[in-house]
């Protein structure tokens, strides 16, 4: 596919579903400490607390796409990427890959799939085997999923170095022989390395130095277009998100508050939430200026406030907000919304 | 707090000068200069922002300005004049008795400053009696008025409790409070809100903000996040490898930096123009401050390195207001072009 027709079907959407997540909720047990326990024995009625992490969430990613996906910590990002990428089993719902049910572990073919969904990581160097050489960190999966084989080995993991901005000169060194934006490269070489075509990045540019971050994001945008790749791009930084994305989903305590394109949601956002978020963002363009305050804390996401999550901190609330969920409707094309003010109109 | 409600003659001198300041660490690797011929000022009621990417020395900056540098660093050269007195020619008990009261860190992490067993209200008592002799109930009036000035809802009953069960944002607001406690002249603020989330960063900011124009406390806001500044702050200093490379009035300076650091790093912030379209990077990577290339050390990724930058650069005036250490700056490219 030509690139400007790629592009085109991006921006109409209209690719073909890579993934869907249909009501995916993840619950955990938060376990009770000691001073717990005992309370509990001696019969008070404490009971082990559970975090919605993640709750009733239905998302379509299509193919080609870059979706961000932000929100403040704790909202449930990372538990959702993980879902997404297969590594985490949700509690309830259904997570279709290319129309396959993944979480069907033992067909060979779900296995297939998980391999062909990559994860890279915020931290790489935690996720890199401090005593593994660079070649082995790369090359070892291609060569056990026969990517490649023993004979093509040193060749096939040079080519993936080379694509990820790392001179395979280096491949016998170690992680920590690498600065800290040549060891997101090594993430990014061994998780291209088994062919995925689609990648959830979970704050993979968070921990870098800004010039260092630019060189990474200008690598993303590169094998996007290079391998047809499809992301999640996960990121508390809005900027980095609206730089990079097509379409951007913004969580609150769990919940999908908005969804749409990412012009659509920086131009105009509908949800006071995302109004709240953009008007907190710092922004290079601006100069000497009040900032924007949204009131009050992020509520702990073990006892949310009930209704509209947001509700203790919303300028709009309303009675309704505090006893009634908002659902996530259509509010315009390509957006959707979690917000009863949509009602009143 | 009272606002001090005599505003700065225009002569005035600034609250604090730095004057080619130098400070470096004696490792047995050899010796680490993360500062490096570093001179600034500000004026009363002013925000600095001291920019930088990691390791660029704006910490060490920090840290020697409130003598808080240990061995094996130490501060080898330059002067820094806090309302006209050297601080490197004080003694550690004067020091001591200044940092806290008319001098105060933030630090990144408010555990830095917050006693993990004390309780809160204990902790703010203690810091008010220590440098003023007011009644016990007046000090814990003080520590009651500056919470309420720095967002702290229901300060009464928050100030019995410890910093654990208060949040990230709550611990640093905490921190921030005792801070101010003194109304100090001098504030210096180490990332106080990168480890936070982006609304309870803006509160943070709005706070500072508002106590900088009313109480006329100067403030050096160091962060590598060049849109706080832009928000933020009066100036700006941009340092790379332990010096200042560029500095002047933040817009100034974000508008049409001089230094060709400074364009690169301005071009690496993704933001709403750029969308989808390749960030103008900077190549390569940070050198090793045991390892600077001789002569300017920016040179290896510089775009605009020539011949002359073999010789080491001086920070030099280049209109008026505005400093860079740069034989080619940006401006005479935009000169060359035209
Ligand atoms: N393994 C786990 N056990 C218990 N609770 C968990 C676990 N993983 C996540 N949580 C909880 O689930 C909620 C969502 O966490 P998650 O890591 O997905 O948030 P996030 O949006 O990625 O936050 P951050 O921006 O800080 O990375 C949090 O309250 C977290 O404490
Ligand atoms: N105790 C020490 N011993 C040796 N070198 C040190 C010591 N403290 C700091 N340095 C060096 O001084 C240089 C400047 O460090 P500094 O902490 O000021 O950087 P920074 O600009 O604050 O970076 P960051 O953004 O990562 O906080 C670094 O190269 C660092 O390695
Ligand atoms: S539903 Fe109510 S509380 Fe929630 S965002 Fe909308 S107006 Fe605010
Ligand atoms: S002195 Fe030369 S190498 Fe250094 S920043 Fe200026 S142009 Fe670049
Ligand atoms: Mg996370
Ligand atoms: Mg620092």
């Amino acid at each position: 596919m030509s690139e400007s027709m790629a592009a085109a079907r991006r921006a109409l959407g209209d690719g073909a579903p890579m993934v869907e997540l249909r009501g995916i909720s993840r619950r955990f047990e938060k376990k009770l400490d000691f001073a717990g326990r005992l309370a509990k024995r001696l019969g008070a009625g404490v009971r082990e607390e559970t975090v919605h992490a993640v709750d009733n969430v239905d998302l379509t990613i299509r193919k080609g796409e870059v979706v961000g996906l932000v929100g403040e910590s704790g909202c449930g990002k990372s538990t959702l990427g993980r879902m997404v990428a297969g590594i985490l089993p949700p509690s309830d719902g259904s997570i279709l890959r290319d129309g396959t049910e993944l979480l069907d572990r033992d067909s060979a073919a779900a296995r297939e799939l998980k391999l062909r969904t990559q994860m890279i990581f915020q931290d790489p160097y935690a996720s890199l085997n401090p005593r593994m050489r660079v070649v082995d960190i790369v090359g070892e999966a291609p060569l056990v999923h026969g990517i490649t084989s023993r004979s093509g080995f040193d060749a096939y993991v040079d080519e993936q170095m080379r694509r990820a901005g790392l001179d395979p000169a280096f491949k016998r060194r170690y992680p920590h022989q690498f600065s800290g934006g040549q060891r997101q490269r090594i993430g990014i070489a061994r998780a291209l390395a088994v062919k995925p075509d689609f990648i959830v990045c979970d704050e993979a540019v968070a921990a870098l130095d800004v010039s260092i971050q630019a060189q990474i994001l200008n690598l993303f945008i590169r094998l996007r277009s290079e391998l047809d790749l499809t992301y999640l791009f996960i990121s508390h930084d809005l900027g980095v998100v609206e730089h990079i994305s097509d379409r951007v989903v913004i969580m609150y305590l769990g919940r999908v508050v908005e969804e749409a394109s990412s012009e659509t949601v920086f131009a105009s956002p509908n949800h006071p939430y995302t109004q709240s978020l953009l008007a907190s963002v710092p922004r290079i363009e601006s100069r000497k200026r009040a900032f924007s305050v949204v009131k009050g804390e992020i509520p702990s996401p073990l006892n949310p406030p009930p209704g509209c999550h947001f509700h203790p901190r919303c300028p709009h609330a309303m009675e309704r907000c505090k006893v009634e969920k908002p659902e996530l409707k259509t509010v315009a094309p390509g957006q959707r919304s979690a917000c009863h003010l949509n009602d009143m109109a | 707090m009272t606002v001090a409600s005599t505003p700065a003659s225009p002569a005035a001198a600034p609250t604090l000068e730095v004057r080619n300041l130098r400070t470096h660490f004696f490792t047995r690797a050899g010796v680490v200069k993360a500062v490096d011929d570093v001179s600034f000022s500000i004026g009363r009621g002013k925000v600095l922002g001291l920019v930088g990417e990691s390791g660029s020395g704006k910490t060490v900056t920090g840290f020697s300005v409130l003598g808080l540098v240990d061995p094996p660093g130490r501060i080898v050269g330059g002067e820094i004049l806090f309302q006209g007195r050297d601080l490197t020619k004080m003694s550690e008990a004067e020091m001591r008795d200044l940092r806290g009261n008319r001098v105060a860190m933030i630090f990144q992490d408010p555990m830095m400053t917050l006693n993990p067993v004390l309780r809160v209200d204990t902790q703010m008592i203690e810091t008010v009696l220590a440098h003023k002799k007011v009644s016990r109930e007046e000090a814990r009036q003080r520590a009651r008025d500056t919470l309420g000035m720095v967002g702290i809802p229901s300060p009464d009953e928050r100030l019995k409790s410890y910093p654990h069960q208060f949040s990230g944002g709550m611990r640093q607001r905490v921190a921030i409070a005792i801070a101010l406690l003194h109304e100090p002249d001098l504030i210096v603020a180490d990332e106080p809100t990168t480890a936070l989330d982006v609304t309870i960063q803006g509160q943070i900011l709005a706070e500072v903000q508002k106590l900088a124009t009313t109480t006329g406390t100067s403030l050096i806001w160091i962060t590598h996040d060049l849109s706080v500044v832009a928000g933020l702050a009066d100036e700006v200093a941009v340092m790379y490898a332990g010096r200042i490379v560029e500095k002047g009035a933040v817009s100034d300076v974000l508008d049409a930096p001089l230094h060709p650091y400074t364009f690169g790093l301005i071009g690496s912030v993704p933001s709403r123009n750029k969308r989808g379209e390749p960030l103008r990077q900077i190549p390569g990577m940070t050198p090793s401050l045991l390892n600077l290339p001789p002569g300017c050390a920016f040179r290896t990724r510089c775009p605009r390195a020539a011949e002359v930058c073999m010789a080491e650069p001086e920070i030099r005036e280049l209109a008026p207001g505005r400093e860079a250490r740069c034989f080619r700056p940006m401006n005479e490219a935009a000169e060359q072009a035209a």
